[in-house]
């Protein structure tokens, strides 16, 4: 098989997404570098990260973490999700104020939630806890209880 | 002194003959493909006695139908608008709204079909098979297997994929010739008598297609099976030019040989089925025998049990407002433990654990509609399976309406753990819009192709919050979590109660055994 080098712009994918879209648009070259394995777009630096390393989460820090991971569930904002069971808003949660909850929580799973003990390394854990802890209306790692540490998750593994 | 089974059958055999080995393997555990052990024969059901089922997926639905049939007056509570849970099929116009409220209309050309969960039935999955001959579900085949599908890593080949028929016949080839090679040169004279070192090559020689002198090389017969440069054909300048076959360190190198066995597991080898039109054409059938009897868009909020019943709230799922409550002698509860878990109930000790410590597997699957069947008409592939390294993990050719002039829908992705996660964080679009990217690199054809999809990653799914659920470290708990306790009014049924996981069948299994031990003890006085 030849590959081709053709870009399938996004306006297509999301018409596609609500029917059929029949008159598609030219396609065009990706201008990425040369030699890239993208045939159809150009990521961006931060997509560029997404699925890189096998079995493994790549992304480093924590909002990389929160929005490649967590914010599945826990949604963009924090603010979670209703169906027939919820997932609970990280947004404004008291919980959130002592690392030790959050931090078992991600290492060990809670409830429907899995653990992700697994999938992410230390540093990432302590770094995404101390995201939310400190985003979408949390105030905590200024606060007594500090930030998290690598060294507290790792304590925190089975 | 102790025997071991193995050698109380073996004793058992020579002493009282095949047939009754075959019983005492039976009872002692093996020998036993499924336990179903053909229609639930429930009867002297109590006068008026009620059952509430909690639930409208296999599980719930195959429990009322025997309940009811049984002379039980039963009700089910279900949260969707329809019935089936994950036995769940996307067509075109349906619209279908994740936990986060992003919204994905199917744009499907009539008759085209994706199953975002269950999709194949195996030969010995007896009781879903028993139950699609009683309700009249039709079933095909399912192309699991397909040797001129392919295989395909990124760092292979240069990424080119490759026919599974080459790798297969390949590999098989060259292990054959290497362990001829080492019975020849005496390593097995250890491990095997002279006569059985004799019957090992002439069996290797017939497996791995060998020469008389046992090597594995370019032939007409090697190219039967591995396919030939030119294929034989009719009429003139038609005699078949055979193959080169890949060498074994390139082969090794490969790593394509990983996937050589996933069609072999007793879930996946032939024969194996899929119903015609959408595998939920067997929630359709259920639901035509007991669609009377559920109460759809039943959001359960509540649930208690004492030694005289079972009393359960539940809200409207959509607008929810006032709790209504429904009360009965007992209840089969088949709500995924994900949920049941954030449920106001009164379980306790093993069970009420297992309830609030289950968690719930990811999952990913993307359906996308080609407008043009490419994958038959220019690569020959009629359903199967071809398997990367890549995020999408495989894409699966469809198993019906072969050479239709029409579009087709593939299953473009359907993958676990980190790159499941991934493709949950994302938007539809995004999810879709890597998925292409992926499946462009194993068929060019998809940019040019591609007209519509939908993908459903399972902890996004609003009645579930997960694909399956997971018992790993707490199997202990199971026995004790299945029991229906002394004092207990409620039966717990469903795949998570299974040792098929995720499977219908394991939630089918479920149920009757869910109903026998109700009824049993609804009948005990």
């Amino acid at each position: 098989m030849k590959p081709i080098r053709t870009i399938l712009p996004i306006a297509l994918v999301i018409a596609g997404m609500a029917g059929a879209q029949e008159n598609q648009p030219p396609m065009a070259e990706p201008e990425g570098e040369p030699g890239s394995e993208f045939r159809t777009f150009d990521p961006t630096e931060a997509e560029f990260e997404n699925f890189r390393g096998a079995g493994n989460i790549p992304h480093q820090g924590g909002e990389a973490v929160y929005n490649a991971v967590c914010s599945g569930c826990h949604m963009p904002e924090g603010e979670g999700a209703v169906g027939a069971g919820a997932y609970p808003a990280l947004a404004a949660n008291p919980l959130l104020e002592a690392p030790a909850y959050p931090l078992t929580i991600v290492v060990r799973g809670q409830g429907g939630m899995p653990p992700f003990g697994s999938l992410l390394d230390d540093q990432q854990i302590a770094d995404v806890v101390n995201y939310i802890r400190s985003h979408f209306g949390n105030d905590f790692v200024d606060g007594d209880f500090g930030a998290a540490t690598a060294e507290e998750v790792a304590a925190t593994r089975p | 002194m102790a025997m071991t089974r193995r050698e109380l059958l073996t004793t058992i055999g020579m002493t009282a003959g095949t047939a009754a080995m075959y019983s005492a393997m039976t009872s002692l555990g093996f020998a036993q493909e499924s336990n179903y052990n053909g229609p639930v024969n429930l009867t002297g059901a109590p006068q008026g006695a009620r059952v509430l089922v909690l639930g409208a997926g296999l599980a719930g639905m195959t429990a009322a139908l025997e309940l009811r049939s049984a002379g039980y007056d039963v009700q089910i509570l279900e949260y969707r608008e329809k019935a089936g849970g994950r036995c769940w099929t996307l067509r075109g116009g349906d619209v279908y709204t994740e936990m986060g409220g992003a919204v994905q209309e199917v744009g499907f050309e009539d008759g085209n079909y994706f199953n975002p969960g269950p999709w194949r039935i195996p030969y010995n999955h007896y009781a879903v098979l028993d139950y699609c001959r009683r309700l009249g579900v039709e079933l095909q085949p399912f192309i699991q297997e397909n040797h001129n599908a392919y295989l395909h890593r990124s760092d292979a080949f240069g990424g080119e994929p490759q026919r599974y028929r080459e790798v297969a016949t390949d590999f098989r080839g060259h292990v054959s010739e290497l362990l001829a090679k080492a019975t020849n040169r005496g390593a097995l004279d250890e491990e095997l008598t002279e006569d059985d070192r004799a019957l090992l090559l002439e069996a290797l020689r017939g497996y791995g297609t060998l020469t008389e002198d046992y090597e594995y090389v370019m032939s007409e017969e090697t190219s039967d099976y591995r396919g030939f440069e030119r294929w034989p054909g009719g009429g003139q300048n038609a005699q078949g030019v055979p193959s080169e076959p890949l060498d074994l360190e390139t082969l090794l190198d490969s790593r394509l040989w990983r996937w050589l066995p996933d069609a072999e597991t007793v879930h996946h080898q032939q024969a194996i089925f899929q119903p015609v039109g959408g595998m939920d054409m067997i929630a359709q059938a259920f639901a035509r025998e007991v669609g009377d009897l559920i109460t759809y868009n039943a959001k359960v909020v509540t649930l208690r049990q004492d030694e005289n019943g079972v009393t359960a709230g539940y809200v409207a799922a959509q607008d929810p407002g006032d709790v209504i409550e429904v009360s009965a002698d007992w209840c089969v509860c088949t709500i995924p433990f994900s949920i049941l878990g954030q449920i106001d109930h009164n379980f306790t000790g093993v069970r009420a654990r297992a309830i609030q410590t289950m968690y719930y597997a990811d999952g990913f699957k993307a359906g996308l509609e080609f407008r043009r069947r490419f994958w038959e008409e220019d690569e020959h592939i009629y359903g199967g399976i071809s398997y990367t390294d890549l995020p999408i993990t495989l894409i699966s050719y469809p198993s019906h309406d072969y050479l239709s002039s029409g579009g087709g829908v593939l299953l473009g992705a359907y993958c676990w753990g980190a790159p499941a996660y991934q493709f949950n964080a994302m938007q539809p679009e995004d999810r879709m819009r890597w998925v292409l990217e992926y499946g462009t690199r194993i068929h060019a054809q998809y940019p040019d192709e591609f007209k519509t999809g939908v993908s459903v990653p399972w902890h996004k799914v609003p009645w579930v919050l997960g694909c399956y659920g997971i018992w790993e470290d707490k199997e202990r708990d199971y026995e004790e979590t299945v029991r229906m306790a002394e004092g207990e009014r409620i039966a717990l049924a469903g795949e998570h109660l299974s040792y098929l996981p995720a499977w219908q069948e394991g939630a089918i299994l479920s149920a009757l055994d869910a109903i026998q031990h109700l009824h049993d003890r609804a009948t005990q006085r």
